[in-house]
């Protein structure tokens, strides 16, 4: 029997169409035919009706109908369903026949045609004798014809043809041949897919009809036959609705009948195919859930049909096809649309397909574990073609045979014994593998990344199984990552113990120490005696012999792989290797810590590496080197034989101190120094390498990257941090290896400066001021400090802003501006003898205020012995401080006029007084150099103005001010805003040095509103009064238009004034001009009296009151008492 | 009653498994494991606002042919699975709780013995014994 013998036949699985047979077509040589052909089988999309077509001769012969049974009294079936009836019925017998016959209706020689015509259709009508097929005439016609009822002609000439060969109206077309060939094709098509449908509906009314004459004890096989039948009609006539109706009943009744051994595989083999074709439709039907109940019903009652015990592999291998084909089922409805959910999809069913592939592999093993040499007798091999069966699921040695006892015991034995030479044949590993494959796939699209893992275990197994070990090693390696991390020791061991295998049968002698290391060590499972024959195998393979095989291995592999590992041995070449153990657990354990985090350069860096091994027998090592990331020290951190000699690390042998006894720590201690390059660089262990076997044998690197560790020591190391165990003292002599904490980097620090520096200031600074700052620098060195420099000003990293803000100098003749850094770097001060101190003075200037951090950072060479090397190295003391600025002073600015009211606005060409007030706001005592006006061209001093505020030492809070009589000239427009100018002051600290210099600080005088009025009034009057004593006032009235000005003018009178002049007047004041007004008062009061009051009119300004023009007159004046004798003193005073 | 029982840690490597000598332990090592990603899966199912009420018990975890894998999920998110032969039907959904609110109970047990370190495998003989009741009596 062939491999493929459980595999379902096509018909089955195919979507059953209706079959229309098309006679009378030369598709080869006429090219109308092509097209009309072509436009049937092209293009079969969704949307068209399903019908599977083919072009047949006009002469074909159809599969001969066998003459119907008129009782089935006498009649016993031999067997359930022929191999050859889904078939014929798809294939070979169809629905439908169509005739295409070339004929337009007004053909010159239509007679002869039609009697052509009538002959075709007689032919095809002869030869499908005793079927219920139809058939239809399609005329290919070249017009396109009229509509109905108006070609006369045709209408009756289409009566005549159907009368000739015998048809019905409804089965004549007509096709004309024109542009819309498509259109009329699926027109067509349609019609023709009526007449399939009423043919198969026949059919099933045929098949149904048998069943009044069944009866239940002989015909039990025709009830299922018939139910089969008509489940698979109604698929071609497209009802799967009713379909699965007829399958589900052909499904239980299979079930009702007597199973026996010579019938079961029978049995089986049909109640598998309408399970598949149950299952099918359900997922059609988009009802899963009952696809599923189905199958597993299914299961459940074949399960146990095991059938023959000397056949039981027919079993599994049966069981493994449903399972498969069932998940192929699912897995094609999953493609069409249906959502699979992580525990129902159709890996679950691969997989168990699988397994029953590999029962089935044990079961031939066992079953027919025939003797080679003793020859059974067996069956001619054209007796157990399958092929040639005429009933599904019987044995070709007993075809059509009902009954329970095998006719020939013998026939049968040697029947069964075939069978299972055949059997020995079938590749079972790659049954097995191709469904695990498909399992895999599945459920890595589920997310079950464990499941894939152990289905990817057992395709490895397989492959070693099947010998094929590149393979089984390539999967097992890949899944042993995920068994690693998450530590499911137990699996890794076993999936280890395999890989060794297969590593140990094809020589590979890398992979096999790499296992090796791995079983041996603390995560591998397996008992003392096993790690200590995988140990002892590893020894072997280091002093290049050849190790013992592998347990439980193929005889005929060991053998091959025992030549393998000698050629190993014979080559002298290639005998070093590099295992990177780090994402191992392998039976040595590295830690390698720096004993700080930093050391500076002037003492020797110490580091220790602990050993620790875990396999049952102690393990000599033959070199171990700790590479750092500066190479030049990896020759202090060597062990090996020489260096044993020389140094003799630990004070014992050198033979004990490289063999590591199972379960103790060994430690070992490195020291050097490092070289003055490396300040500030981190130093780190890159790799530490252990060094197992000789130069001259095989040896292997044991390569742990940084400092060492591997798979499982985070989580152990965090397990003993958490372990009440870790409270409890540990020996003084024994080490604790949990306790042992890897320290893979440390960092190279500078020496430790020894010299002071010390700042001297007065803070907080003033803004703008040259703030002194003294740096005294001492050292504290025994040698002679050399290259001393210094970096002060302001520390970088601060408020990019600051950095503009600020200036620093040394220089202290000139104000520094912008053109000055903020940090001066590199200030070169020379050497310093022991002991030596040094000043120096620095200069900042701050523009703005808030704080500021400085940084004054002094850096030196000297040379020093560490461990009796000689080294010159680089110290540095960074010295930071953290400084305010505060404003020295506020200025304040107010505008009066000259009677020192306070002033909106000032008039064009009339003096007015500016006052300043310097307020004091720094908590040291300000010296005021000087200060300076500095006006805007549009105002101008009335006199020359001198600083009233020189020399003067403002203690803080105290307040200086001044005051400056100004003009404006006149202006272009009434009224307009002019800026007025600027303000220096010059100072300094008091407390400042005299070097220190004096600087200015600028202030920009308000704004003021300037206006300009038509007429000036102003009064010359003397600064006091006496009583009765005349008091002469002269009024100047200046008309500062260009027109002449009518004023009225007035004085009213007053009550402490008597006086003479013109009391009421008016006159006319020419253009630039001014009139002089004099009056005579005479007091009558003492004390601050009002003056009589002025008024003036101007007649073409009348919105320019008295009132306005009154601010720039005097309103009161002093009018003392009369006086003594003598009284000029104090009228002079 | 269970062929097989087992106790994961949170991050996911087993604390105890012990399953009936009859049969091949390694395959329920794997059942075991592979059972892990249904867990997994039905853990971050749930929404983190519904983590604190949340059913301690998975249920059915997966059939197989020849078993029936249940689940169970403590606080801590250690998790326990029982594995029971599929044949025995007669084992209800409640009996399979009561036997994972033994385990549980009696796993406390083992938290709260101060020479305990947690996530270290679990060496208590009165857990074992717990476990052996549960278990298929091997004969």
């Amino acid at each position: 029997m062939s491999p493929t013998q459980w595999e379902l036949p096509p018909e089955l699985c195919c979507r059953p169409m209706a079959f229309v047979a098309l006679t009378g077509l030369d598709v080869i040589y006429n090219a109308i035919h092509r097209a009309i052909w072509d436009a049937f089988c092209a293009n079969r999309r969704a949307d068209r009706v399903p019908i599977s077509f083919k072009v047949l001769p006009g002469d074909h012969e159809y599969p001969k109908c066998r003459t119907k049974r008129t009782s089935y009294e006498w009649y016993i079936p031999k067997g359930i369903l022929k191999t050859g009836w889904m078939n014929k019925h798809l294939n070979l017998v169809p629905a439908l026949v169509v005739l295409f016959y070339e004929l337009d209706w007004d053909d010159p020689q239509w007679k002869e045609k039609q009697s052509e015509c009538a002959t075709k259709v007689e032919i095809v009508r002869t030869s499908l004798q005793g079927r219920n097929t139809k058939v239809a005439v399609v005329l290919i016609q070249k017009k396109t014809p009229l509509p109905p009822g108006e070609d006369v002609v045709a209408s009756e000439r289409a009566a005549a043809l159907c009368n000739a060969c015998d048809l019905s109206a409804k089965s004549l077309f007509v096709l004309p041949h024109t542009d819309h060939l498509v259109g009329y094709i699926i027109r067509l098509e349609n019609a023709f897919y009526e007449h399939a449908q009423t043919y198969y509906y026949n059919e099933i009314r045929r098949v149904k009809s048998h069943k009044e004459f069944l009866n239940k004890t002989t015909h039990q096989l025709l009830f299922v036959r018939h139910q089969f039948k008509t489940g698979f009609f109604s698929e071609l006539k497209q009802d799967t609705q009713n379909a699965l109706k007829y399958y589900k009943t052909a499904y239980s009744l299979i079930h009702e009948l007597r199973a026996h051994e010579t019938n079961m595989l029978e049995i089986k083999t049909l109640a598998g195919f309408i399970n598949y074709k149950i299952c099918r439709l359900c997922f059609q039907h988009n009802t899963p859930l009952d696809a599923i109940a189905q199958f597993r019903k299914h299961i459940d009652l074949c399960k146990k049909k095991i059938g023959s015990a000397e056949l039981a592999f027919e079993h599994t291998a049966w069981m493994s096809k449903q399972f498969q084909s069932f998940g192929d089922l699912f897995d094609e409805a999953i493609k069409l649309g249906l959502t699979a959910i992580q525990t129902q999809n159709p890996g679950f069913y691969y997989q168990q397909a699988a397994c029953y592939a590999q029962e089935r592999k044990q079961q031939a093993a066992q079953l027919c574990n025939h003797e080679p040499s003793v020859s059974f007798p067996t069956l001619d091999p054209s007796e157990t073609n399958t092929g040639a069966l005429d009933f599904y699921g019987q044995r070709q040695w007993r075809q059509g045979h009902q009954s329970i006892d095998p006719p020939d015991a013998e026939k049968e034995k040697q029947g069964i014994h075939s069978l299972q030479l055949k059997e020995k044949d079938v590749l079972h590993s790659e049954l097995i593998i191709a469904l695990l494959s498909n399992a895999v796939a599945q459920f890595k699209k589920y997310k079950c990344p464990r499941m894939k893992s152990h289905l990817m275990v057992q395709m490895g197994e397989e492959y070693y199984n099947a010998k094929d070990y590149t393979k089984a090693l390539k999967l097992l390696d890949y899944v042993m990552v995920d068994y690693r991390t998450e530590r499911w020791w137990t699996l890794l061991t076993s999936i280890l113990g395999t890989a060794l295998k297969c590593s140990y049968l094809m020589g590979h002698i890398k992979d096999y120490i790499t296992y090796s290391l791995e079983l041996v060590g603390r995560a591998s499972t397996l008992r003392d005696e096993q790690k200590s024959r995988i140990e002892k195998n590893l020894i072997r393979v280091l002093m290049n012999e050849v190790p013992e095989p592998e347990l439980e291995c193929d005889p005929g592999s060991v053998k091959a792989a025992q030549v393998l590992w000698s050629d190993r041995v014979s080559l002298a070449s290639n005998n070093e290797f590099t295992v990177e153990v780090q994402d191992y657990v392998p039976f040595i354990q590295c830690k390698a810590k720096f004993l700080s985090p930093s050391f500076h350069v002037d003492e020797p860096v110490q580091l220790h590496v602990y050993l620790k091994a875990d396999c049952p027998h102690p393990v000599r090592f033959a070199k171990l080197g700790v590479s750092l990331s500066n190479s030049e020290y990896n020759q202090f951190c060597l062990v090996d034989e020489e260096s044993c000699k020389e140094k003799d690390i630990l004070e014992t042998s050198t033979q004990q101190n490289m063999c590591l006894v199972p379960g103790k720590a060994r430690k070992y201690c490195f020291k050097f120094v490092a070289k003055t390059e490396d300040v500030g660089r981190k130093i780190e262990i890159t790799h530490v390498d252990l060094m197992l076997g000789s130069e001259s044998g095989r040896c292997v690197y044991l390569n742990w990257r940084g400092g060492g560790g591997d798979a499982a020591s985070t989580h152990e190391a965090l397990q003993a941090s958490r372990s009440f165990k870790r409270r409890t003292r540990v020996l003084e002599q024994q080490l604790d290896w949990d306790a042992i904490s890897i320290q893979a980097s440390t960092m190279i620090i500078s020496r430790v400066p020894r010299i002071s520096v010390q700042l001297r200031h007065d803070p907080p600074a003033l803004t703008n001021e040259m703030y002194c700052m003294t740096v005294t620098i001492q050292s504290e060195e025994d040698t002679v400090a050399k290259d001393v420099s210094l970096t002060a000003g302001l520390k970088p990293g601060q408020d990019a802003n600051l950095t503009q803000m600020t200036y620093v100098t040394l220089n202290s003749s000139e104000v520094c501006d912008e053109a000055h850094p903020a940090l001066l770097t590199d200030i070169s001060i020379g050497e310093l003898q022991p002991g030596q101190k040094i000043e120096k003075k620095l200069y900042i200037r701050c523009v703005s205020t808030g704080s500021r951090i400085f940084l004054f950072h002094v850096s030196y060479a000297m040379s020093t012995t560490v461990e009796g090397k000689d080294i010159t190295c680089r110290c540095h003391k960074d010295e930071t401080v953290t400084i305010d600025t505060v404003v020295p002073f506020e200025v304040a600015f107010k505008f009066v006029s000259t009677k020192f009211e306070h002033l909106e606005r000032v008039c064009v060409d009339v003096p007015f007084l500016m006052m300043t007030d310097i307020l004091s706001a720094s908590p040291w005592p300000v010296h005021l150099v000087s200060s300076e006006l500095q006006l805007a061209s549009n105002m101008a001093a009335v006199d020359e103005p001198q600083s009233q505020v020189e020399g003067v030492v403002l203690q803080t809070g105290e307040c200086a001010s001044e005051c400056f009589s100004l003009r404006c000239p006149p202006v272009q427009n009434g009224t307009s805003t002019i800026a007025a100018g600027h303000y220096l002051i010059s100072w300094k600290r008091k407390s400042a040095c005299s070097e220190t210099p004096v600087v200015k600080t600028s202030m920009i005088l308000p704004h003021v509103i300037v206006e300009t009025i038509p007429l000036y009034v102003h009064a010359d009057l003397p600064s006091f009064g006496r009583v009765r004593e005349s008091l002469p006032v002269r009024y100047h009235i200046e008309n500062r238009t260009g027109l002449v000005q009518d004023v009225d003018l007035s004085v009213e009178p007053s009550d402490a004034f008597m006086f003479s002049g013109l009391k009421q007047v008016r006159m006319r004041i020419l253009p630039g001009t001014e009139q002089e007004m004099v009056y005579n008062f005479y007091p009558l009061m003492a004390g601050y009296q009002n003056l009589p009051v002025l008024n003036v009119n101007l007649l073409r300004f009348p919105n320019i009151s008295s009132q306005l023009l009154r601010r720039f007159l005097p309103t009161r004046i002093f009018i003392k008492p009369q006086g003594r004798n003598g009284d000029a003193s104090i009228a002079a005073a | 009653m269970a062929v097989c029982v087992a106790v994961i840690a949170k991050e996911n490597y087993p604390l105890y498994i012990r399953s009936v000598p009859t049969q091949n332990e390694l395959k329920f090592h794997y059942t075991v494991h592979t059972s892990l990603d249904v867990v997994e899966e039905k853990i971050s199912a749930v929404g983190k606002a519904m983590a604190d009420q949340r059913e301690l018990y998975l249920g059915l975890l997966y059939p197989t042919e020849d078993y029936k894998v249940y689940g169970y999920v403590t606080n801590s998110k250690v998790k326990f699975v029982i594995v029971v032969d599929s044949s025995n039907t007669s084992l209800r959904d409640n009996e399979i709780r009561s036997m994972f609110r033994k385990l549980h109970n009696s796993f406390t047990d083992v938290m709260c013995n101060p020479f305990y370190n947690p996530g270290d495998p679990i060496q208590s003989k009165v857990f074992d014994s717990t476990v052996s009741a549960m278990m298929v009596p091997s004969c």
